[in-house]
C-alpha cells in the first residue's frame, strides 16, 4: 500500500483522497461483497465507506492505521445495510450462544486433503468456498473475513469490530470450524466421486 | 484427561496452531494427540487446509470493476481523476 499523509488528508487535499480511494477501494469492495453476496449493495457499500471516510477523516486520531479505520467503516456499513434489509434479525447469532464449545464441536471426519490443489480451487470450487462464507453467521462473517481474507491481525480485526481480542479469537475458531464443516461436506463428494470413476 | 476432554482442549487452540501462534509445548500436545486420535488428525489437517484454501483465493488483487470504480470516483466528485 502507497504512504498516504493523514495531514495532506486532513486538511482536503484532493490527489492525496483519490490515492486513498484507489489504495483501499479493492479490499473495501471485496469485503463488501463477501459480506453482501450481492454486487449492488457491495457498491453501494463501497462508496458510503469512503464518502464517511471523507466526511469523518478530520476527527481521524490515529489510534488505529487508516486501513484499520476504512475497514471499520466498511465492517458497520455491512453490517448496517444487512440490519436495514433484515430488520427481524438482531445480529445475535446463535451461534454464539453457547459458550461452553458444544455447538462447534466437528461432526464431519472425512479427510479430503489429497485431493488435487486445481480441484480445490477450481471455479465451482471457489463459488462454493464464497457460499460456505455467506452461510457464515453475520458476527462470524465479518471477523473471518478480516482476518482470513483481509489478513488483518488480531488486534486489527479487534479495533476494526471493537471487540476484545478474546472475543475475536472465539469468533474466528467458530468461524473456521464452521467453514471447515461445509468444505468436508463439498470436497467429500468430490472425493467420493473420484473413487467411484476408479 | 480423558481422551474427548483431551479433543476439546485441542480444539480450543486449533486456530493459534493454524496461526503459528501457539506455543512450542502446545505444538506438541497437540502433535501427540492427533497422532494417536484419528478424529482430531483430520480436523487438524483439514482446518489447515480450510484456512489455507481461502488464504490462497485471497492472494489474488481484489480489483474493482472499471465501471463500479468510475460510478465511485463520481459519487465523491473525483470525476477528474478517472483517466489514473
Amino acid at each position: 500500500m502507497p504512504e498516504l499523509s493523514v495531514e495532506a488528508l486532513k486538511s482536503g487535499d484532493r490527489d492525496e483522497f483519490a490515492r486513498l480511494v484507489d489504495a483501499y477501494s479493492g479490499p473495501i469492495y471485496r469485503l463488501a461483497t463477501k459480506m453482501l453476496g450481492d454486487q449492488q449493495d457491495a457498491e453501494d457499500v463501497l462508496q458510503n465507506t469512503f464518502l464517511n471516510a471523507f466526511k469523518h477523516i478530520r476527527g481521524f486520531e490515529g489510534r488505529s492505521s487508516l486501513a484499520t479505520w476504512l475497514y471499520r467503516i466498511a465492517a458497520n456499513e455491512a453490517l448496517m445495510m444487512i440490519r436495514k434489509q433484515r430488520p427481524e434479525t438482531t445480529l445475535t447469532d446463535t451461534a454464539l450462544k453457547d459458550d461452553n464449545g458444544e455447538d462447534y464441536s466437528p461432526v464431519q471426519f472425512v479427510d479430503w486433503c489429497c485431493l488435487p490443489e486445481d480441484e480445490m480451487l477450481s471455479s465451482e470450487a471457489r463459488s462454493h468456498l464464497d457460499q460456505a462464507i455467506h452461510r457464515l453467521p453475520e458476527k462470524l462473517r465479518i471477523v473471518f473475513i478480516l482476518r482470513d481474507l483481509e489478513g488483518l491481525s488480531i488486534e486489527e480485526t479487534s479495533q476494526a469490530l471493537d471487540l476484545s481480542q478474546t472475543a475475536v479469537k472465539t469468533r474466528l475458531l467458530r468461524a473456521r470450524l464452521n467453514l471447515r464443516e461445509q468444505l468436508s461436506s463439498y470436497y467429500g463428494e468430490r472425493l467420493q466421486d473420484r473413487s467411484k470413476a476408479k | 484427561m480423558t481422551k474427548s476432554a483431551e479433543c476439546k482442549s485441542l480444539l480450543e487452540s486449533l486456530s493459534d496452531y493454524v496461526d503459528g501462534t501457539l506455543s512450542e509445548e502446545l505444538c506438541e500436545e497437540i502433535q501427540r494427540h492427533a497422532a494417536e486420535c484419528q478424529d482430531c488428525r483430520i480436523v487438524v489437517d483439514t482446518l489447515q487446509k480450510t484456512v489455507y484454501l481461502y488464504h490462497a483465493t485471497a492472494s489474488e488483487p481484489a480489483d474493482v470493476p472499471p465501471n463500479v470504480r468510475d460510478r465511485l470516483f463520481r459519487s465523491l466528485n473525483l470525476e477528474d481523476y478517472l483517466c489514473n
